[in-house]
Parts: structure tokens; C-alpha cells; sequence
């Protein structure tokens, strides 16, 4: 359990240092091929930042009405409440706002800047299916998204990405209308060879910086699991609740590509990888924000 | 001078160091007391719930006096106990008679469609979880603050000024045996 969560931070805190190197390579080829020096990188970032922490501080509110969630009343969702009275003690975190999606595919999500500004939605769905210990299972991992500030690692990474599009972006823009160095001591075949590079990567970077981040969310996945059964101390309750929705293949109405990430079970449709002949890829799977079902069972069951 | 600038330096960064980290003790330090503390008041959350417990079981199944007399003086003793060994003690008393309470229940169906009684039942549940949890973010914390003050560099800070290891919750001996429910 706790080599599981050292472990996952660990490579989260390696993907956010290749992010930040990602960034400074970029910046490097945009200038080496554009000369436009510094003030293109910082106007970059200073944008996607802007955008990104913006999106941040709003993320609840997004969130909550994209999935047209309502506040869950503590005398009817009794059993809810006191669940997450409960793990908040363990944690030693606040209560956040609960809420209810009235949908009866099985899902959860958690989130919030930080845990004083957190809320917890859970379907109807899940209610009806979960068992106590099942539910809590669910409930942890929420909690520990909020604990482990997921919110604000992957604006962190959003943040990344996005720079790296625009400075990508703008690179090329420039490029092909013709802008570019006028430096004399760059002719010749070593600085040939270097533009090449330098437009591979401004072409190849934002489709890197986002399979980073989608690698980065499944790890922050990983992590929840791990640090909701430190809570529970029950590995079992969260093993369970998981076969269930294994099991369950509706998928919630109002969910948007743009807080998939946040749902404890993706919310999308995705081909599963048990049906038929048909294997899912390594690159098909680079895009998914959750690892598969089977993956995060496992690892539970070696607790 | 440059010989200054570098003392300056790695004074500074010295001082920055040495008042995050005895900071850090302290607040480490402070969250086991209050981590203590809100053991009691989940414990007595439980002790209020229990007397409606009693007074709504004893509208349908009056006749279970023994069981219903039961958990009051198991209530009273856990309220009164001094010491932690005491309560511990009491505190399995008052669950092994709680328990008994409710596999009593079963028998009156009546009781068990009864809305107030089934929202009890409940809140005793979760109640009971919430001690527990209490107990586990108690002994997580002196986990926390014991890892700090054994680990170099705090350990200097430690025992500079006198921060002293601290001891876990343990559960009572008779609480790891079977419980005895009795009809």
C-alpha cells in the first residue's frame, strides 16, 4: 500500500519534470528557428497559465453543472453522508459538498482547488448497486483525489500542454509564412540538419505532451486507489465495488470529453478489451485517462 | 567579501531550515492532541444515541428487559470510566451489548419496519466507524510525528528541545477475541 503511493507519486513527479523539459525544448527549437527569443515562450505559457488556472478556479462549479449534479440532501443520502463523514476523519480533511447525479449508470467523481473547496458527486446509479463497504471503497477514493490536490496537478498539466501547443503552433504559422532567421553563421549542413529536427519536434510535441498527460491521469488513478484503501485500511470493499462496475457497461449521459478524468470509471464509450478478437493497442490505449478495470483490480488484490 | 556573501548564505538558509522544520514539529505534535480528542467526541456521539435506541426498541418489545437494561449500565460504566484502559474496557462491554440489542430486534418484524429504529441502527453503524476511524487518524498522525522526530536532520531539532516520541492507541486484549452475543 505504501510502495504503491510512493511509487505513483514518483512517476507523477517524473512526468511533470519531462513536462517542464518538454516545454524547454520546445522553447529552445521556436527560437532557434524563429529567433524570436524569450518573449515568445513567456507569452505562451502566460496565456495557457491564464486560461488553465482560470478553468481551475471555476472547476467545481464546471464540473458539477456539466454533469447536472444536485446537492444530496443528508436525510435522504443518510447512508452517503455519514459514509464520508467518516473517511474525511480518517483523512483528517474537511467534509466537502456531496452531490447527487440523477443517472443510473454507476459513477463517482470528486472535485475542487483544494480541500476546503471540494465537493463529491456519486450516481443514482451507484447507490442502488454499491453495498456499504463497496460504497466506501468508492467514497475513499474520491476523498483522496481531493487529498492528493489531483485537481491542481493536472491543471499543472493542462497548463503544460497547452503552452506547448501555442508555441508549436505559433512555430509553424510563422514558418510557413515565412519568417525565420536571417543568422549567416547557421548556413551550411549542421544547422540544416537541427531546423529539421527543431520542426519535427514543434509538429510531433503536442501529440507527446498529450499522451503525457493522459499517462500522468492514469498514474493520479493508480494513486487515488492506492491512498483511498490507506483510509479504509479494506482493499476488499474497493476490489469489489470495481468488479461491479466492471460488470456494467452503461455509460452516464451528461459526461463531456473535458472531465473524463474526473469520473472514478470512464465515462466514455470505449471498445472493451475483453470483447471478441479485438485487442486494444498500445497507442489505442495512450489516450485513456483511467487504466483498465483489470489493471487496477489486480494491483488491489497484491495489497 | 565573497567569502561573506556565501556565509550569509548558508546562515540564512540554515535559519529558513530550522524554523520550517521545528514548525513542522510542533504542528505534527499538535494535530496527535487534537487527533486525541476527537476519539472522545465520537465516543460521545455514541453515548447520546443510544437512549432514543432504547426508548424507541422498548415501544415494540417491551418484554426484552434484560437486553434493554443491559446496554443502559454498560452505557452508564463506559461514561463513567477513568483511564484509558477502563473505557477501552467498557467501550467492548457497551458494543458486545449493543450487539445483542439488535440480533434481538430481528424478532420483531415490526421493529425492524420501523423508520426511527432503522435510522438508529444506522447512525450507531456509522458511529461506530467513526470511532474507529478517529482511532486509525490518531495512530496515523504519532506514526507521522515519530517518523519526523527519528529521522535525520530533525532528530537534532528533536531533541534540542525536548519533542518525545509518542505512543500508539492499542486495542484491549479482549477486543481481538470473539464478542459473545447473548439472546
Amino acid at each position: 500500500m505504501y510502495e504503491q503511493i510512493s511509487k505513483n507519486k514518483r512517476k507523477t513527479f517524473l512526468i511533470l519534470a519531462s513536462f517542464v523539459a518538454l516545454v524547454a525544448v520546445v522553447a529552445i527549437a521556436f527560437n532557434f528557428l524563429l529567433g524570436f527569443g524569450i518573449v515568445g515562450v513567456v507569452i505562451a505559457v502566460v496565456i495557457a497559465a491564464g486560461m488553465a488556472f482560470f478553468s481551475y478556479f471555476y472547476s467545481d462549479r464546471v464540473a458539477l453543472a456539466a454533469s447536472r449534479a444536485k446537492p444530496a440532501d443528508p436525510t435522504e443520502y443518510q447512508r452517503y453522508h455519514n459514509l464520508v463523514e467518516g473517511l474525511c476523519i480518517a483523512a483528517g480533511l474537511p467534509k466537502p459538498r456531496l452531490y447527487i447525479v440523477d443517472d443510473p449508470a454507476p459513477n463517482a467523481f470528486a472535485t475542487g482547488r483544494n480541500p476546503k473547496h471540494a465537493a463529491v458527486a456519486v450516481t443514482t446509479g451507484l447507490l442502488d448497486i454499491m453495498n456499504r463497504v463497496e460504497l466506501e471503497g468508492v467514497l475513499a477514493h474520491e476523498l483522496s483525489h481531493v487529498k492528493n490536490y489531483d485537481m491542481l496537478v493536472g491543471t499543472v498539466a493542462v497548463t503544460a500542454v497547452g503552452a506547448i501547443a501555442l508555441l508549436a503552433d505559433l512555430g509553424l504559422r510563422f514558418l510557413w509564412f515565412g519568417g525565420g532567421r536571417d543568422d549567416d553563421d547557421n548556413r551550411g549542413g549542421a544547422g540544416a540538419i537541427l531546423g529539421i529536427l527543431a520542426l519535427v519536434l514543434l509538429v510531433l510535441a503536442p501529440l507527446i505532451a498529450q499522451v503525457m498527460q493522459f499517462a500522468m491521469s492514469r498514474k493520479r488513478e493508480l494513486l487515488a486507489d492506492a491512498s483511498g484503501v490507506q483510509l479504509t485500511r479494506y482493499p476488499p470493499g474497493l476490489i469489489s465495488a470495481l468488479e461491479k462496475l466492471k460488470g456494467d457497461q452503461a455509460v452516464v449521459h451528461h459526461a463531456t470529453r473535458a472531465t473524463a478524468q474526473l469520473w472514478i470509471e470512464s465515462p466514455l464509450d470505449r471498445e472493451p478489451a475483453t470483447e471478441g478478437e479485438k485487442k486494444r493497442t498500445w497507442l489505442n490505449r495512450a489516450f485513456d485517462t483511467h487504466p483498465p478495470l483489470d489493471e487496477r483490480i489486480r494491483i488491489l488484490k497484491e495489497m | 567579501m565573497i567569502i561573506g556573501i556565501i556565509v550569509g548564505v548558508i546562515v540564512l538558509l540554515l535559519a529558513l531550515w530550522f524554523f520550517f522544520s521545528y514548525n513542522g514539529l510542533v504542528r505534527t505534535r499538535n494535530r496527535i492532541d487534537n487527533a486525541w480528542s476527537q476519539i472522545d467526541v465520537q465516543l460521545r456521539r455514541r453515548y447520546d444515541l443510544i437512549p432514543n435506541l432504547v426508548e424507541t426498541v422498548k415501544g415494540y418489545a417491551a418484554h426484552e428487559r434484560e437486553t434493554l437494561e443491559a446496554v443502559t449500565q454498560a452505557r452508564a460504566n463506559a461514561i463513567n470510566a477513568q483511564g484509558p484502559a477502563a473505557q477501552g474496557q467498557a467501550e467492548n462491554v457497551l458494543s458486545g451489548a449493543l450487539k445483542s440489542l439488535f440480533a434481538v430486534s430481528e424478532a420483531y418484524p415490526d421493529l425492524k419496519a420501523n423508520q426511527n429504529f432503522l435510522n438508529l441502527q444506522e447512525e450507531l453503524t456509522s458511529t461506530e466507524d467513526r470511532v474507529a476511524y478517529a482511532r486509525q487518524f490518531y495512530n496515523d498522525s504519532v506514526l507521522n510525528y515519530n517518523n519526523k522526530i527519528q529521522s535525520l536532520p530533525t532528530n537534532i531539532l528533536a531533541g534540542m528541545f525536548n519533542f518525545e516520541k509518542r505512543e500508539y492507541f492499542e486495542a484491549e486484549p479482549e477486543a481481538t477475541g470473539p464478542v459473545k452475543v447473548q439472546f
